[in-house]
Protein backbone atom coordinates (compact mmCIF):
# COMPACT_ATOMS: atom_id res chain seq x y z
CA UNK A 1 0.00 0.00 0.00
CA UNK A 2 2.62 2.69 0.73
CA UNK A 3 4.98 1.40 -2.21
CA UNK A 4 1.99 1.70 -4.42
CA UNK A 5 1.42 5.25 -2.55
CA UNK A 6 5.35 6.12 -3.13
CA UNK A 7 5.17 5.27 -6.73
CA UNK A 8 2.07 7.25 -6.91
CA UNK A 9 3.92 10.57 -5.77
CA UNK A 10 6.79 9.80 -7.58
CA UNK A 11 5.45 9.71 -10.84
CA UNK A 12 2.82 12.67 -9.69
CA UNK A 13 6.35 14.91 -9.38
CA UNK A 14 7.72 13.77 -12.58
CA UNK A 15 4.34 14.92 -14.56
CA UNK A 16 4.75 17.81 -12.18
CA UNK A 17 8.07 18.91 -14.08
CA UNK A 18 6.87 18.34 -17.52
CA UNK A 19 3.54 19.96 -16.98
CA UNK A 20 5.65 23.10 -15.50
CA UNK A 21 7.77 23.02 -18.64
CA UNK A 22 4.62 23.10 -20.93
CA UNK A 23 3.39 26.01 -18.38
CA UNK A 24 6.62 28.35 -19.42
CA UNK A 25 6.12 27.43 -22.73
CA UNK A 26 3.06 28.84 -23.48
CA UNK A 27 3.63 31.55 -21.07
CA UNK A 28 6.47 32.47 -23.62
CA UNK A 29 4.19 31.79 -26.63
CA UNK A 30 1.49 33.82 -25.04
CA UNK A 31 3.73 36.80 -24.39
CA UNK A 32 4.66 36.74 -28.14
CA UNK A 33 0.95 36.58 -29.25
CA UNK A 34 0.69 39.71 -27.01
CA UNK A 35 3.43 41.26 -28.88
CA UNK A 36 2.01 40.48 -31.94
CA UNK A 37 -1.17 41.68 -31.29
CA UNK A 38 -0.10 44.97 -30.68
CA UNK A 39 1.85 45.33 -33.42
CA UNK A 40 -0.31 44.42 -35.71
CA UNK A 41 -2.76 46.78 -34.34
CA UNK A 42 -0.65 49.24 -34.33
CA UNK A 43 0.08 48.48 -37.73
CA UNK A 44 -3.59 48.71 -38.87
CA UNK A 45 -4.22 52.16 -37.35
CA UNK A 46 -1.13 52.93 -39.17
CA UNK A 47 -2.71 52.79 -42.37
CA UNK A 48 -0.56 49.71 -43.37
CA UNK A 49 -2.89 46.36 -43.88
CA UNK A 50 -0.20 44.63 -44.94
CA UNK A 51 1.09 42.89 -42.01
CA UNK A 52 -2.40 41.78 -40.73
CA UNK A 53 -3.16 38.95 -42.16
CA UNK A 54 0.01 37.18 -41.09
CA UNK A 55 -0.30 38.63 -38.10
CA UNK A 56 -3.34 37.19 -37.91
CA UNK A 57 -2.19 33.34 -39.44
CA UNK A 58 0.67 33.70 -37.04
CA UNK A 59 -1.29 34.14 -34.12
CA UNK A 60 -3.36 31.41 -35.10
CA UNK A 61 -0.43 28.99 -35.49
CA UNK A 62 0.68 30.06 -31.74
CA UNK A 63 -2.88 29.34 -30.43
CA UNK A 64 -2.48 26.16 -31.67
CA UNK A 65 0.84 25.63 -30.21
CA UNK A 66 -0.97 26.67 -26.29
CA UNK A 67 -3.32 24.01 -27.11
CA UNK A 68 -1.33 21.62 -27.75
CA UNK A 69 0.15 22.14 -25.00
CA UNK A 70 -2.92 22.46 -22.93
CA UNK A 71 -3.87 18.88 -24.19
CA UNK A 72 -0.35 17.98 -23.55
CA UNK A 73 -0.40 19.03 -19.75
CA UNK A 74 -4.18 17.50 -19.74
CA UNK A 75 -2.94 14.07 -20.80
CA UNK A 76 0.04 13.85 -18.56
CA UNK A 77 -2.27 14.71 -15.85
CA UNK A 78 -4.02 11.40 -16.82
CA UNK A 79 -1.44 9.14 -17.49
CA UNK A 80 0.54 10.11 -14.01
CA UNK A 81 -2.70 9.88 -12.06
CA UNK A 82 -3.44 13.16 -11.63
CA UNK A 83 -6.89 14.07 -10.03
CA UNK A 84 -10.00 13.63 -12.46
CA UNK B 1 -5.91 -3.70 33.75
CA UNK B 2 -2.70 -1.50 34.46
CA UNK B 3 -2.35 2.46 33.87
CA UNK B 4 0.39 1.76 31.71
CA UNK B 5 -1.69 -0.63 29.62
CA UNK B 6 -4.18 1.71 29.32
CA UNK B 7 -2.38 4.71 27.66
CA UNK B 8 -0.55 2.05 25.15
CA UNK B 9 -4.24 1.00 24.45
CA UNK B 10 -4.98 4.27 24.06
CA UNK B 11 -1.83 5.14 21.88
CA UNK B 12 -2.40 2.71 19.74
CA UNK B 13 -6.18 3.17 19.08
CA UNK B 14 -4.75 7.31 18.34
CA UNK B 15 -2.48 5.39 15.30
CA UNK B 16 -5.42 3.11 14.26
CA UNK B 17 -7.52 6.55 14.23
CA UNK B 18 -4.96 8.14 12.68
CA UNK B 19 -4.59 6.06 9.42
CA UNK B 20 -8.37 5.89 8.89
CA UNK B 21 -8.58 9.19 8.83
CA UNK B 22 -5.87 9.20 6.12
CA UNK B 23 -7.16 6.66 3.93
CA UNK B 24 -10.63 8.86 4.13
CA UNK B 25 -9.21 11.99 3.39
CA UNK B 26 -5.96 11.54 1.90
CA UNK B 27 -5.65 14.56 0.68
CA UNK B 28 -2.06 15.14 -1.45
CA UNK B 29 -0.72 18.36 -1.81
CA UNK B 30 0.94 17.13 -5.28
CA UNK B 31 -3.13 17.03 -6.49
CA UNK B 32 -3.55 20.41 -5.27
CA UNK B 33 -0.70 21.75 -7.60
CA UNK B 34 -2.16 19.33 -10.37
CA UNK B 35 -5.60 21.23 -9.82
CA UNK B 36 -3.61 25.06 -9.57
CA UNK B 37 -1.51 24.17 -12.81
CA UNK B 38 -4.27 22.99 -14.84
CA UNK B 39 -6.20 25.89 -14.04
CA UNK B 40 -3.37 28.37 -14.89
CA UNK B 41 -3.13 26.39 -17.81
CA UNK B 42 -6.49 26.80 -18.81
CA UNK B 43 -6.40 30.48 -18.37
CA UNK B 44 -3.73 30.94 -20.22
CA UNK B 45 -4.34 29.03 -22.97
CA UNK B 46 -8.04 31.09 -23.25
CA UNK B 47 -5.84 34.35 -22.85
CA UNK B 48 -4.28 32.60 -26.08
CA UNK B 49 -7.56 32.62 -28.02
CA UNK B 50 -8.65 35.54 -26.90
CA UNK B 51 -5.49 37.52 -28.47
CA UNK B 52 -6.26 35.10 -31.17
CA UNK B 53 -9.80 36.90 -31.55
CA UNK B 54 -8.38 40.20 -31.62
CA UNK B 55 -5.89 39.55 -34.63
CA UNK B 56 -8.88 38.26 -36.24
CA UNK B 57 -10.76 41.22 -35.36
CA UNK B 58 -8.00 43.34 -36.83
CA UNK B 59 -8.04 41.28 -39.84
CA UNK B 60 -11.88 42.03 -40.28
CA UNK B 61 -11.82 45.25 -39.41
CA UNK B 62 -9.25 45.69 -41.80
CA UNK B 63 -11.13 43.69 -44.71
CA UNK B 64 -14.06 46.12 -44.07
CA UNK B 65 -11.85 49.18 -44.54
CA UNK B 66 -10.65 48.18 -48.04
CA UNK B 67 -14.63 47.38 -48.87
CA UNK B 68 -15.75 50.28 -47.50
CA UNK B 69 -17.61 53.02 -50.37
CA UNK B 70 -17.14 56.54 -49.37
CA UNK B 71 -19.92 58.72 -51.13
CA UNK B 72 -18.73 61.64 -53.55
CA UNK B 73 -20.05 64.62 -51.87
CA UNK B 74 -19.46 68.28 -52.76
CA UNK B 75 -18.13 70.36 -49.71
CA UNK B 76 -16.82 73.50 -51.15
CA UNK B 77 -17.58 76.06 -54.42
CA UNK B 78 -13.92 76.76 -56.03
CA UNK B 79 -13.28 80.49 -54.75
CA UNK B 80 -15.59 79.69 -51.43
CA UNK B 81 -12.35 80.36 -49.44
CA UNK B 82 -9.81 82.81 -50.11
CA UNK B 83 -5.84 81.40 -50.73
CA UNK B 84 -4.70 80.69 -46.62
CA UNK B 85 -8.86 80.49 -46.33
CA UNK B 86 -10.18 77.53 -43.79
CA UNK B 87 -13.37 75.90 -44.51
CA UNK B 88 -14.76 73.07 -41.84
CA UNK B 89 -16.79 69.81 -43.11
CA UNK B 90 -17.96 67.24 -42.31
CA UNK B 91 -17.01 63.68 -43.92
CA UNK B 92 -17.86 60.61 -44.97
CA UNK B 93 -20.51 60.73 -42.05
CA UNK B 94 -22.01 63.67 -40.09
CA UNK B 95 -19.81 63.09 -36.62
CA UNK B 96 -16.85 63.19 -38.73
CA UNK B 97 -15.69 66.95 -38.84
CA UNK B 98 -12.28 67.87 -41.41
CA UNK B 99 -10.94 70.69 -42.05
CA UNK B 100 -10.19 72.33 -45.73
CA UNK B 101 -7.09 74.73 -46.42
CA UNK B 102 -6.64 76.26 -49.56
CA UNK B 103 -2.88 76.42 -50.18
CA UNK B 104 -2.83 78.98 -53.54
CA UNK B 105 -4.41 79.62 -56.13
CA UNK B 106 -5.58 76.38 -57.48
CA UNK B 107 -5.14 74.12 -54.53
CA UNK B 108 -6.72 72.49 -51.64
CA UNK B 109 -6.27 69.96 -49.19
CA UNK B 110 -8.33 68.63 -46.48
CA UNK B 111 -7.99 66.13 -43.80
CA UNK B 112 -10.10 64.94 -40.45
CA UNK B 113 -9.96 67.49 -37.96
CA UNK B 114 -9.27 64.85 -34.87
CA UNK B 115 -5.86 64.78 -34.06
CA UNK B 116 -4.31 61.22 -34.34
CA UNK B 117 -3.29 61.22 -30.72
CA UNK B 118 -6.44 61.87 -28.72
CA UNK B 119 -8.92 63.49 -31.10
CA UNK B 120 -8.71 66.81 -30.02
CA UNK B 121 -9.58 68.94 -32.70
CA UNK B 122 -6.44 70.32 -34.79
CA UNK B 123 -6.14 74.01 -35.98
CA UNK B 124 -4.52 75.50 -39.21
CA UNK B 125 -1.95 78.18 -38.45
CA UNK B 126 -1.59 80.63 -41.01
CA UNK B 127 2.20 82.16 -39.71
CA UNK B 128 4.14 78.52 -39.73
CA UNK B 129 1.60 77.16 -42.54
CA UNK B 130 0.77 73.97 -40.37
CA UNK B 131 -1.97 71.88 -38.57
CA UNK B 132 -1.39 72.37 -35.13
CA UNK B 133 -3.35 70.19 -31.98
CA UNK B 134 -3.61 73.12 -29.29
CA UNK B 135 -4.13 70.13 -26.50
CA UNK B 136 -0.46 68.91 -26.21
CA UNK B 137 1.24 70.52 -29.22
CA UNK B 138 1.15 68.38 -31.85
CA UNK B 139 2.06 69.45 -35.58
CA UNK B 140 1.30 68.11 -38.48
CA UNK B 141 1.98 69.07 -41.79
CA UNK B 142 -0.03 71.11 -44.22
CA UNK B 143 1.36 69.02 -47.38
CA UNK B 144 0.71 65.33 -46.36
CA UNK B 145 -0.91 65.45 -42.95
CA UNK B 146 2.65 63.66 -41.45
CA UNK B 147 3.90 64.04 -38.11
CA UNK B 148 6.30 67.00 -37.64
CA UNK B 149 6.39 66.54 -33.69
CA UNK B 150 4.22 66.24 -31.25
CA UNK B 151 2.72 63.20 -29.44
CA UNK B 152 0.52 61.82 -32.30
CA UNK B 153 1.45 58.46 -33.18
CA UNK B 154 0.08 58.62 -36.74
CA UNK B 155 -0.46 61.25 -40.05
CA UNK B 156 -3.86 62.86 -40.21
CA UNK B 157 -6.36 61.08 -42.65
CA UNK B 158 -6.50 63.08 -45.94
CA UNK B 159 -9.76 63.85 -47.68
CA UNK B 160 -9.46 63.12 -51.47
CA UNK B 161 -10.55 66.03 -53.14
CA UNK B 162 -11.88 66.03 -56.97
CA UNK B 163 -12.39 69.44 -59.20
CA UNK B 164 -15.68 68.99 -60.97
CA UNK B 165 -16.31 72.30 -62.60
CA UNK B 166 -17.24 74.71 -60.00
CA UNK B 167 -17.76 72.22 -56.86
CA UNK B 168 -14.55 70.96 -54.87
CA UNK B 169 -15.64 66.91 -54.17
CA UNK B 170 -14.69 64.92 -51.31
CA UNK B 171 -14.47 61.20 -52.69
CA UNK B 172 -12.52 58.97 -50.36
CA UNK B 173 -10.45 59.44 -46.83
CA UNK B 174 -6.96 57.96 -47.21
CA UNK B 175 -5.19 57.08 -44.37
CA UNK B 176 -1.39 58.35 -44.73
CA UNK B 177 1.40 55.92 -43.65
CA UNK B 178 3.97 56.85 -41.50
CA UNK B 179 7.01 58.22 -43.07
Amino acid sequence: MDNEREDRHVTQNRGLGAIDGAMSLILVLLIVQIWLVSATLNSYLAGFDDPVLPGAIISGILFAGCFGLYRFVTGVEKRSGGPR
Amino acid sequence: MSLEQLSRDKIESARRDAALWREEFSIFKADEKYVTRRQLTKFLTLTSLAMFAGNFWILTKSWLRKMTVYPARAVARVGEIPVGGVKLFKYPGPNDQCIMVRTSEDQYVAYSQKCTHLSCAVYYAREKNQLICPCHNGVFSLKDGSVIQGPPPRPLPRVVLDRRGSDLIAIRMQDMPES
